[in-house]
């Protein structure tokens, strides 16, 4: 009994939380080396970023392991985590649509947009499709208000978006992930 | 053509590398300051050239350095506020994506007149590929000699580091980022004691704007007199104006703040009109925070004068007929859009970004949102309006952080100029669906019901 408790958690903890890869950990040494002496607390943020990379979202595992790193408690991790919108603490769809519906966005049609992904996708705004491909996500301004409507997705912005520049992102989304698989 | 300081070299080919920006004058102010200047002959500069922070509440720069505490044997440290995440303004980005190295000159200056040995910029996280962008800037001009140890035989040494945010617009207050930069929620200090003092780690610190920090470049290549005499009165310089909602031309401009709003608005150098052949119903000329104005109040002021670029004339007639240059986001809205719907977005933004510390702040901001989306859904009561009123009224000022005054004027400005539109919504809970009320008081806004 013990023994299949152990080794559910040993997999458990393997499936969600994979330590750095060397490079990583060069990096996390890097940015401690940007603040003074025992502030290496000031790391976490960027840290969490680099975590994120990994899976697409940060696993209790993944900020326990952070907070290792950082020689914090884990829950100056937690706390953390959970303030910070760009942080997902539940898994995400490989391509996250993040469009922005504030004002000036919403003045120029983001309502729009916003409904016809879903209809695309078949999915509402918070839910991932059932390929675990898309996550639409509705977010505020993005700082690319003269550009609207826009999206974040990943790393860029999508902007001056329309119904058939979102049908080529949808596409384009596809074809990157079937040359991936 | 206005004068352009900052971005006049923005459309030559490849000034985003170090050789072509140096080529076309860049690292002059570093070479000038550090070989012919003292830190507080840089300070003295920047106070005669007027500058105002171009962060938002617009406090001269100068006097806000003159400020840092000086303490023997402890680090100071000047922190570059990137977040720049208040709706309609995107001029930072800008200036960060297309001159990088106009930035990191700021930066060598001011952080030689601040004493300060490691500079941070704090960006927004979701500017994700920008710190790209200024880590190589930072590397090409640490390989060109202008950063790192005894710069150009001064003595003084730098590092500058770039530091991305996660996703909190609150992180733009300055105590919060400086909490944030520490590694903490974006939770505002109280103050006093004010970042001079007591910033990050405990260290005096100085937070500046970008635009802000960028502008000292100009100011020492040409000197704080010179730079003093373009703009008006005690709008000094340049100021950068990033324009969206229903334009012809969105975008990031430079003005020199002697042009009127109408010609921003209406001449092709600019913002070319508004889109489709439509009539200006309202403007926010300053960022999300700042009250919104009808179309007759945008253009002249109650007086009947005409309203101009620059923090003076914006904010004439204070916030019964005036509004705010804040960041200088410009947000327009034609004869088509809905007030009420426009104020609903920006409620829900500030009840997204509240940090929760103060329960007027945490609390108003989400019942301020719930009411308008009910008014604007068409379920809203007459009642409903005047108990915004008093919601907004109980926020402002008891709160930590301005973030509560951000949250408030929005609302207040929208009622006050638009309470009409408010009240055809509560009267009209069908048709307010399906059409909007249109320009309604362009001529004529009505006069406050309950300011008292
Ligand atoms: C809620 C809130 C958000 C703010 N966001 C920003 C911002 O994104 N960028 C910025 O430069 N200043 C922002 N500020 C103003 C800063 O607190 C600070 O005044 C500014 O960075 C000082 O720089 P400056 O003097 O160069 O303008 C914000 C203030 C508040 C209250
Ligand atoms: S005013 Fe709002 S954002 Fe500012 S400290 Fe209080 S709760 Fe936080
Ligand atoms: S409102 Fe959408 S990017 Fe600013």
């Amino acid at each position: 009994m013990e023994g299949l408790f152990l080794s559910l958690f040993t997999f458990h903890f393997s499936l969600f939380m994979v330590p750095f890869s060397e490079e990583k950990l060069a990096k996390v040494q890097e940015i401690i080396a940007r603040y003074p002496e025992g502030k290496q607390k000031s790391a976490l943020l960027p840290v969490l970023h680099l975590a994120q990379e990994v899976h697409g979202w940060l696993s209790a595992e993944t900020m326990d392991y952070v907070a290792s790193l950082l020689q914090l408690e884990p829950i100056e991790v937690y706390e953390v985590a959970t303030f910070y919108s760009m942080y997902n603490l539940k898994p995400v769809g490989k391509y996250m649509f993040e469009v922005c519906q504030t004002g000036p966005c919403m003045i120029n049609g983001s309502d729009d947009i916003v409904d016809y992904i879903k209809q695309r996708l078949g999915i509402g705004v918070g839910e991932t499709t059932p390929d675990g491909l898309f996550t639409l996500k509705t977010v505020e301004c993005l700082g690319a208000c003269g550009y609207a409507p826009m999206m974040q997705l990943g790393k860029h912005y999508k902007e001056h978006l329309t119904r058939e520049k979102v049908d080529q992102i949808i596409e384009e989304c596809r074809k990157q992930a079937g040359q991936l698989n | 053509m206005g004068v352009k300081l900052l971005l006049e070299k923005a459309h030559v080919e490849g000034i985003r590398s170090y050789e072509v920006y140096r080529r076309e004058g860049g690292y002059r102010a570093v070479e000038k300051a550090l070989k012919t200047m003292s830190p507080d002959a840089v300070t003295e500069e920047v106070k005669k050239s007027g500058l105002r922070g171009r962060g938002g509440a617009g406090f001269p720069s100068g006097m806000k350095w003159s400020f840092l505490a000086k303490p023997e044997g402890v680090p100071r440290h000047l922190v570059c506020n990137a977040d720049e995440s208040e709706p309609g303004t995107f001029k930072d980005r800008y200036l960060m994506e297309f001159l990088p190295h106009l930035l990191i000159e700021g930066l060598i200056v001011s952080s030689f007149a601040l004493g300060s040995n490691a500079t941070y910029i704090y960006i927004r996280g979701e500017y994700a590929w920008i710190p790209d962008i200024l880590e190589q800037a930072i590397a090409e001009a640490k390989a060109n000699g202008w950063l790192g140890k005894n710069i150009l035989g001064s003595g003084f040494d730098c590092e500058i580091y770039v530091q991305r945010g996660a996703g909190a617009y609150i992180c733009g207050e300055e105590t919060a980022l400086i909490e944030s930069l520490e590694g903490k929620r974006g939770n505002p200090r109280i103050k006093p004691p004010f970042p001079a003092v007591k910033g990050v780690w405990d260290r005096p610190t100085v937070v500046n704007n970008v635009e802000t920090l960028a502008a000292v470049v100009p100011i020492i290549n040409m000197g704080g007199e010179e730079y003093a005499k373009i703009g008006v009165g005690r709008s000094t310089g340049t100021k950068l104006i990033s324009a969206c909602g229903n334009i012809n031309k969105p975008g990031v401009y430079e003005i020199d703040m002697t042009i009127s709003v109408e010609e921003f608005i209406y001449s092709d150098e600019y913002c070319g009109g508004i889109k489709n052949g439509k009539r200006l119903k309202a403007c926010i000329p300053g960022g999300s925070s700042v009250p919104i104005l009808p179309a007759n109040l945008l253009l002249k002021t109650a007086k009947g004068e005409t309203r101009y670029m620059n923090y003076e004339s914006l904010s004439d007639g204070g916030f019964a007929t005036g509004s705010m240059m804040g960041s200088g986001g410009f947000i327009v809205l034609d004869e088509d859009q809905c007030v009420v719907k426009n104020t609903y977005t920006l409620a829900r933004f500030y009840r997204h970004e509240s940090c929760g510390q103060c329960s007027p702040c945490r609390e108003g901001t989400g019942w301020m949102e719930k009411i308008l989306k009910n008014i604007d859904m068409g379920k809203g009561k007459m009642s409903d309006i005047d108990l915004l009123w008093d919601i907004q009224r109980k926020i402002e000022g008891n709160t930590i952080c301005p973030l509560g005054d951000a949250a408030a004027w929005p609302v207040a400005a929208a009622i006050r100029h638009f309470r009409d539109e408010f009240e055809w919504h509560v009267k009209n809970p069908q048709e307010c669906l399906t059409r909007n009320y249109g320009l309604a008081n362009y001529a004529d806004p009505l006069e406050v019901k309950s300011e008292m």
